[in-house]
C-alpha cells in the first residue's frame, strides 16, 4: 500500500467514527457559538460599545468573533486529542489493532491528525455561519481565518497527544482543562488586548498558540493589515505542530513498540 | 533453511529492563502445523508472541518469519499474518461487520473484498445474526470468536492465537475448538499459547512448554506425556488440610510420587493396580480417582508447579 492509501483507509475509519457522533457534535457546535455570540458579542458587546465605543475601533462583536473561532479551534482540538486518544492507545487500545492490521504508527497518527484538522475545520466554519448571521461577519477575507483556526488547533492537538501515552490514566485530562485550557481561553486576547493584562503576564500570552492564532487571524478577519511579525506567528504555530507531532510520534511509538 | 519452514528462532531473547522475559529460545514450526506454547501466566508465552507478531522488537538472537525478518520487513510480514491477540482490541462503539470491514480495509483489500470476505467469516464465526450488532452487546465468547474472525480477513498463511479462549466458559471455548479445527484442516498454520494443557491436547500437533522463559521440553502433546509421565495416574485425597504427611504409608506405589496442597498424585502405568495397592496397605483416602496423564502432569513433573495457580 502506499502511503496515500494508508493515510486514506485510516480516515475512512475515522469518518465511520465521525458520523457516528455527526449528529450530537453538530448541535454543540452551533448551539454553543450562538450562546457565546448572545452573550458576549451581544450582552456584553453593547457594554463595552456604549461605554468606550467598542475595542481597537471596532464594535466589539466584530473584535470578538475572530478570537471565538480561535477558541472553538482550539477547544475542539483539544477535546478530540485528549480522552479519545487515551482510548485508542489504554482502552480499546484500537492503535494496537491498526498495528497488527499493518500499519505504522506514523500513518496512524498523521491520519488521526488530518481527522481532528477537519474537525476543527467544520467546527470553525460553523462558528463563521452562526457569527454571519448575528452580523458579525464583514467580509470574504474572513474566510483567511480557517486555515489560521486549523494551524491553531493543531498547534494543541500534536503535543496533547504525548498525554495519552505517557500518563497513567485520564484524571490529568481536567487538571489540564482547569489549569491550561481555561486560563488560555480567558488571557490570550480573545475578549480584550492583552494589554490590558498586567506587564508580567503578557508573556504568558505569546507562548500560547491562541494568541498567535488570534494576532493572525483577527486582521485577516477584520481585512485590517495583518501584523508585521505575521511571519513569527505562523513559525510559532508550525513549531508547535511540527515538535508536537515529533515528540508525540516517538511516545506514542515507544509505548505501542515494546 | 528448507521450505516448509514458516518459523526458525534461534537464541531468541526479550528483555525489558532487567527482566528477562525470553530467555534464548529456539523454536521451528512447519507449514500447516499446529504448534503450541503451554506455560503459566508469565512464562513468557505472550511476549514471544508478540515477536512474532513482528510488534515487539527482539532483544536478541535471530527470528525469521516466512524467511523473513521482522526487524526488516515487519509489515509485510504482519500483512500476511492473522493475529488474534490476548486483548480482543476492537471497536465496541461499531457493528460487528463494521469492525471487520474496517480492519480489513487497513490490510488494503477493496470495500468489495472486505465485504465478501466478511459475510463468509461471520458465517464461519456463527455471528451472522449478530452481524449488526453493536460489539458491546456481545458475550464473551462471540467477541473472541469476532476476532477470530477478524484475524482471518486477510487470508493468513499463520495464525497467531494468543491464549484463544481464556476467560470463557467451558462452552463457549468447545465452539472456539471447532473453529480453530477447521482451519487446521483447511491448512493453516496455527500457533496457540495456553495455560490450558487440554486446550493444548485438543489443537497442538506439536508444544514446547515454557517457564520462566525458558523451554523446558519440546515434542507433541502424547510424545511429552510418555517422555515425562506415566501412563496413569492416581489422585489421592485425605480429608485434612496438609497432605504432606499423608505421604509416607504410600511410599513405592507407582513409579512416583508428586504431593500437592489439596492432593497427592501417584503416577503409574496401570492406576487401578495403584488403587488397589492403597487399599491393601491399610489406607483410606477420602477419594481416590485414576485418570490417564495429561501435560499438565507434565508440567507438574517439569516444574514442580502447576499451570494454573
Amino acid at each position: 500500500m502506499s502511503v496515500p492509501e494508508r493515510i486514506g483507509v485510516l480516515l475512512a475509519y475515522h469518518w465511520v467514527l465521525f458520523k457516528r457522533t455527526i449528529s450530537g457534535a453538530l448541535v454543540s457546535r452551533f448551539l454553543l457559538p450562538m450562546l457565546f455570540l448572545a452573550s458576549m458579542g451581544l450582552g456584553v458587546g453593547s457594554l463595552v460599545d456604549s461605554a468606550s465605543g467598542g475595542v481597537d475601533g471596532v464594535p466589539y462583536l466584530l473584535y470578538v468573533v475572530p478570537g471565538l473561532v480561535m477558541v472553538t479551534a482550539m477547544n475542539v482540538a483539544v477535546g478530540e486529542s485528549t480522552w479519545p486518544v487515551m482510548g485508542f492507545v489504554k482502552w480499546n487500545e484500537f492503535y494496537r489493532a491498526m498495528i497488527n492490521a499493518p500499519q505504522r504508527v506514523i500513518d496512524i497518527l498523521v491520519a488521526h491528525w488530518l481527522m481532528i484538522a477537519f474537525n476543527v475545520l467544520i467546527s470553525a466554519g460553523a462558528f463563521m455561519v452562526v457569527a454571519a448571521l448575528f452580523g458579525g461577519v464583514r467580509s470574504w477575507w474572513s474566510l483567511l481565518a480557517l486555515p489560521i483556526a486549523v494551524l491553531t488547533g493543531m498547534a494543541f492537538s500534536t503535543p496533547l497527544f504525548i498525554i495519552a501515552a505517557k500518563a497513567s490514566n485520564d484524571s490529568i485530562y481536567s487538571a489540564l482543562f482547569r489549569l491550561v485550557v481555561t486560563p488560555i481561553m480567558l488571557f490570550s486576547g480573545a475578549f480584550f488586548p492583552i494589554e490590558q493584562l498586567p506587564t508580567w503576564m503578557q508573556p504568558v500570552a505569546w507562548v500560547t498558540p491562541l494568541w498567535h492564532g488570534i494576532e493572525l487571524g483577527r486582521p485577516a478577519f477584520l481585512g485590517t493589515p495583518a501584523s508585521t511579525i505575521w511571519w513569527a506567528h505562523v513559525g510559532v504555530l508550525l513549531a508547535y505542530v511540527i515538535g508536537g507531532a515529533w515528540m508525540s510520534a516517538r511516545a506514542i511509538r515507544d509505548r505501542l513498540v515494546t | 533453511m528448507t521450505d516448509d519452514l514458516l518459523l526458525t528462532a534461534r537464541d531468541l531473547t526479550k528483555k525489558f529492563g532487567d527482566f528477562t522475559a525470553v530467555d534464548s529460545i529456539d523454536v521451528e514450526v512447519r507449514k500447516g502445523e499446529a504448534f503450541g506454547f503451554l506455560g503459566p501466566n508469565g512464562a513468557g508465552k505472550s511476549s514471544t508472541m508478540r515477536m512474532i507478531a513482528s510488534v515487539s522488537p527482539v532483544t536478541s538472537g535471530e527470528l525469521r518469519i516466512f524467511g523473513l525478518d521482522p526487524a526488516v520487513d515487519g509489515q509485510q510480514i504482519r500483512a500476511r499474518i492473522g493475529n488474534c491477540p490476548q486483548k480482543d482490541l476492537l471497536d465496541e462503539e461499531l457493528s460487528v461487520e463494521e469492525n471487520l470491514w474496517v480492519y480489513g480495509r487497513f490490510f488494503g483489500l477493496s470495500r468489495a473484498e472486505v465485504r465478501q470476505r466478511a459475510t463468509e467469516l461471520l458465517d464461519f464465526a456463527q455471528l451472522s445474526e449478530r452481524r449488526a450488532d453493536k460489539v458491546e452487546h456481545l458475550s464473551g465468547g462471540m467477541k473472541r470468536r469476532l476476532v477470530i474472525a477478524r484475524s482471518l480477513i486477510n487470508n493468513p498463511e499463520l495464525l497467531l492465537l494468543d491464549e484463544p479462549t481464556t476467560g470463557l466458559d467451558p462452552q463457549a471455548r468447545h465452539v472456539l475448538w471447532d473453529r480453530l479445527f477447521r482451519l487446521k484442516r483447511q491448512g493453516v498454520t496455527l500457533i496457540i499459547t495456553t495455560h490450558y494443557m487440554d486446550e493444548a491436547e485438543q489443537l497442538c500437533d506439536r508444544l514446547v512448554v515454557m517457564d520462566k522463559g525458558r523451554i523446558a521440553a519440546e515434542g507433541s502433546p502424547r510424545d511429552l506425556i510418555d517422555r515425562y509421565s506415566t501412563r496413569e495416574v492416581v489422585e489421592v485425597r485425605f480429608d485434612t488440610d496438609d497432605h504432606a504427611p499423608h505421604a509416607a504409608p504410600l511410599e513405592g506405589i507407582g513409579e512416583r510420587m508428586e504431593v500437592l496442597p489439596d492432593r497427592i498424585l501417584l503416577y503409574a502405568d496401570n492406576g487401578d493396580e495403584a488403587a488397589v495397592a492403597i487399599a491393601g496397605r491399610g489406607v483410606h483416602p477420602l477419594s481416590t480417582l485414576v485418570r490417564r496423564s495429561t501435560l499438565e502432569d507434565v508440567f507438574l513433573h517439569l516444574t514442580g508447579r502447576t499451570l494454573v495457580d
